[in-house]
């Protein structure tokens, strides 16, 4: 075999080795390309890392403001099996007291991409994600002492097959999750630990897609990577009631600009209901494209590594 | 702490590492242009991408608003032009023309695309 047949030999494996299921990472279903977002977990495996997540919440009821710096990575195990994994940082500042400063809760995750529908611009994974006991500061910043299992479903949909007509609504996109808080333990120092219903969304306009798809308006860079988003996200107690205790929630508008190897989020934070604080809080992130950065190693699914 | 030094570390390196690697291909710009209404047929259809292109694994095809092909089925990268995909064109009426394309960049990542220009000016 000479070189120029032994090269593409190797493409076509790599290539196909890509396909099963479109799944290729990087949030592609057909034409859309659906960037990370930072509230609404993500429909797609990846090989993806965010180093760091600076946030900066609202105050809480009683006054106090958090300071949080997380990381956060996916790693592909084959084309539609990924694992997660999320760590941070936090101090927290009550009215008048000293800072009080520690990690929060290790947070895992086992994906599977259940479908990528490319002519549709649809994506869809279940999760299985895991919050896990005495792995952050418990008594002093009410890290949990028990463990949380938390299985969901996370779907995305693009809105390019909407009819020519309405070509500027084409650009739009929604992604977002449902998921259910399952405790290993059913109180913590006499406070009952309840089953939530998380619910959230992303409402994105993808000016990338706009320009390359619908209509080349001309934007330079760097309007030509924007995505214009709003990410809803809440949490609702359904038993082992505690008075007060409520749905909990944040409206977070902002913009995600993506580049070709990394992105970089800033959204404010809006608290949604009266029991989720007051005031606006913010947040930044630096996001790393692994399968762009490192195609031939560790940013390809590791059933694939060799 | 290991662990978070470990992934400061990783992003040093990738921040670092970014100059010599590919990525993507994503479409930059086409002539005729997304979306655009063109006065008169053009003779092929041009798209410009952020990456080298494989040639071996790229293509486009045009086709009118009743999905028959009017493209010379020559699509090619363009000589001295790595990142460019061209395909020639038949003589065009006017109407809406759908341009479908996809592309492997050099390091085997896949991205497709679809688009439409308007011959006529409507």
């Amino acid at each position: 075999m000479n070189r120029k047949l032994r090269r593409a030999a190797a493409i076509a494996a790599a290539v196909l080795l890509s396909l099963p299921g479109a799944a290729l990472a990087h949030g592609f279903a057909g034409d859309r390309f659906f960037p990370a977002t930072i509230l609404t977990d993500d429909p797609f495996v990846a090989d993806e890392m965010s180093l760091p997540t600076f946030t900066r919440t609202p105050a809480a009821l009683e006054g106090s403001r958090a300071y949080d710096l997380d990381i956060d990575i996916a790693k592909r195990l084959t084309p539609d099996l990924g694992f997660t994994a999320g760590y941070g940082w936090k101090s927290v500042r009550p009215p008048g007291g000293p800072s009080v400063t520690g990690f929060g809760p290790l947070r895992t995750g086992l994906q599977y991409q259940l479908f990528v529908d490319a002519p549709h611009e649809a994506i869809a994974l279940a999760n299985l994600g895991a919050t896990w006991a005495h792995t952050g500061r418990v008594s002093a910043l009410a890290a949990p002492d028990f463990t949380t299992l938390t299985p969901g479903f996370d779907f995305g949909k693009g809105f390019g097959d909407l009819p020519r007509e309405l070509p500027w609504l084409r650009p739009f996109a929604v992604t977002g999750n449902l998921s259910i808080d399952f405790p290993t333990k059913t109180e913590s120092a006499g406070v009952p630990n309840p089953n939530n219903f998380n619910y959230g969304f992303a409402i994105e306009y993808s000016l990338p897609y706009l320009q390359c798809c619908v209509k080349d308006i001309g934007l330079p860079a760097p309007f030509n990577q924007l995505i214009p988003l709003v990410e809803f996200s809440f949490s609702t107690p359904f038993n082992r009631l505690t008075p007060g205790v409520t749905t909990t929630g944040t409206i977070q508008p902002g913009v995600i600009w993506s580049g070709t190897y990394f992105q970089i989020g800033a959204e404010a934070i809006l608290p949604a209901t009266r029991a989720s604080g007051h005031g606006i809080g913010g947040l930044i992130q630096l996001h790393f494209y692994l399968d762009d950065i490192f195609p031939t190693t560790i940013g390809r699914p590791i059933s694939e590594w060799r | 702490m290991r662990a978070v030094l470990f992934l400061v570390l990783a992003a040093g390196l990738a921040i670092g590492g970014v100059s010599t690697v590919r990525a993507h291909a994503f479409l930059d710009h086409a002539s005729p242009a997304v979306g655009s209404a063109v006065p008169a047929a053009p003779a092929a259809v041009t798209i410009s991408f952020t990456q080298n292109l494989e040639p071996a694994f790229s293509g486009v095809a045009v086709t009118d608003a009743a999905g028959q092909r009017v493209d010379l089925g020559n699509a090619q990268i363009v000589p001295g032009h790595p990142d460019q995909l061209q395909v020639g064109l038949r003589p065009l009426p006017a109407g809406i023309y759908t341009v479908t394309w996809h592309v492997v960049s050099v390091d085997t990542h896949p991205t497709q695309g679809t688009f439409t220009f308007d011959v006529g000016g409507r």
